[in-house]
């Protein structure tokens, strides 16, 4: 049997995954968490009487801090997996990639383990969040001047 | 020749410790078990070390064996240059062999373990492994905390340690022959199907030791693979059949028997100690079967060779044993 001809044999015996329901989980809580931040930065709004603006920079703060906290809580893992890309994409996902990084190598020392392995999954995140702002706006600039 | 005949092997004792979710699973005759997967230590990796060490040392003190009576340690693990079986062999005064094959350790170890005893260089072999499922996630895959989702293909990896005396007086386990199996590169590189890696090297090896030894395939009163899983099982399975014409009657795979299907293991347990908590603690408990063989697979990959897309080697070694 040649490698091709076993590259079929294996791709037969793969269980199929629930894409679809996948999908439709993540799309719910993800817009879950959308609508709990929503409401966040109403009330914050009205008791703090802040603008939108500075509500939504706090409710930003609130959900990486929640996060943080759950992941270092040690349930958060759980969520994440269950909720499928639905408490990735948010905010919450970037937080509990630090963190989790974090509490990996906490053991490790502060500079050899902590601080070099804090961003090892959301590295990737902020170089190319970083480097795809900078075309955004080189084509922006290009187009309205 | 892949295939040696030893005289005079046997398998003395077993001591097993398994964690948490091992315990809860479908398996119950193992001697110890622990609640914390830190098991009263700093680290996970601490924790393993000190896993090694309690089974090593309950094994030594069942059979009043002092250091200086065992003629050689093997030790083997899954976290970075074989560090756990170094750093608890550091504690005992015993020779040493750090050994890997990933999940095929276990039984290379055996093999190794018992040509020193058929050679007669050596009277008492302690084969001594270990793994933990969140020194493995750590090693391998995504931070312990980190919620990643999970494929089905994807094995859990057994939180156990395990240590076996091989001894050259007769009890009633022997160790009749084994077949030492060649690395196979099959194209497979998505590390999250480590069944699909090891399938081919598992029906090689079980096909090169039937030639070898000139036995059919019903000679065995049961052939147990590990740690295949629910994917690789299948895939072993339609191989032999295509390729080597092959169809066992009795079969089991060792990756299937640890947890029970609702605990959520995806593919079912893998790690180097799922295949001999499996033959320790179900198959050889039984007394059913006289004439095993048993197929360790390993999946010989390391993260930076994954990710430069090279197909990942998967082993597989073999070992007839005998209940007399």
């Amino acid at each position: 049997m040649n490698k091709d001809e076993y590259k079929k044999l294996v791709k037969k015996h793969i269980p199929q995954e629930n894409r679809t329901g996948n999908a439709i989980t993540a799309f719910l809580i993800g817009g879950f968490v959308g609508f709990i931040a929503e409401g966040l930065i109403e009330v914050i709004m009205n008791i703090f009487s802040l603008n939108r603006i500075d509500a939504s920079v706090w409710t930003c703060l609130i959900i990486i801090f929640a996060s943080s906290l759950f992941t270092a809580l040690g349930f958060f893992d759980n969520w994440m997996s269950k909720a499928k890309a639905g408490l990735l994409l948010p905010t919450t996902g970037f937080a509990h990639s630090v963190s989790s990084s974090a509490l990996d190598y906490k053991k490790e020392g502060l500079i050899t383990g902590l601080g070099s392995n804090f961003f090892k999954l959301a590295g990737s995140v902020i170089l190319y969040g970083i480097l795809s702002a900078f075309i955004l706006v080189i084509v922006k600039v290009m187009i309205s001047g | 020749m892949a295939s040696k005949k030893f005289n005079n092997v046997y398998i003395a004792d077993n001591f097993s410790l398994v964690g948490p979710l091992e315990r809860d699973g479908l398996l119950k005759n193992y001697d110890l078990s622990f609640d914390d997967y830190y098991y009263n230590s700093k680290t996970f990796e601490q924790a393993e070390i000190k896993m090694q060490e309690v089974v090593l040392e309950n094994l030594l003190e069942k059979n009043k064996l002092p250091d200086n009576k065992v003629d050689l340690l093997l030790g083997s693990d899954l976290v970075n240059q074989t560090s756990i079986s170094s750093y608890n062999a550091s504690k005992f005064r015993i020779p040493y062999f750090g050994v890997y094959s990933a999940c095929a350790s276990y039984i290379e170890e055996v093999i190794i373990g018992a040509t020193f005893l058929n050679s007669k260089l050596a009277k008492k072999v302690v084969c001594l492994t270990s793994s933990h499922n969140l020194n493995a996630e750590k090693q391998f895959r995504y931070p312990v905390e980190y919620g990643a989702c999970k494929k089905k293909t994807t094995t859990f990896t057994t939180t156990a340690a395990l240590a076996t005396l091989l001894t050259n007086e007769e009890t009633n386990i022997k160790i009749e022959s084994a077949t030492i199996g060649k690395a196979l590169d099959m194209g497979i590189n998505d590390v999250n199907n480590m069944g699909a890696i090891m399938a081919p090297a598992a029906a090689e090896t079980l096909a090169t030791h039937l030639t070898e030894m000139k036995r059919n395939i019903n000679y065995y009163d049961l052939i147990i693979t590990g740690d295949l899983g629910l994917v690789g099982r299948e895939i072993f399975l339609e191989m032999l059949d295509k390729v080597y014409n092959l169809r066992p009657s009795k079969y089991i795979d060792a990756g299937c028997e640890i947890y029970s299907p609702s605990q959520e293991t995806y593919a079912g347990a893998s790690g180097p100690v799922a295949l001999p908590l499996v033959l320790f603690d179900k198959v050889l408990t039984t007394r059913k079967y006289k004439k095993i063989l048993v197929i360790a697979t390993g999946s010989l990959q390391s993260v930076s060779l994954a990710n430069q897309k090279l197909g990942v080697p998967g082993i597989a070694h073999a070992l007839s044993l005998e209940v007399l």
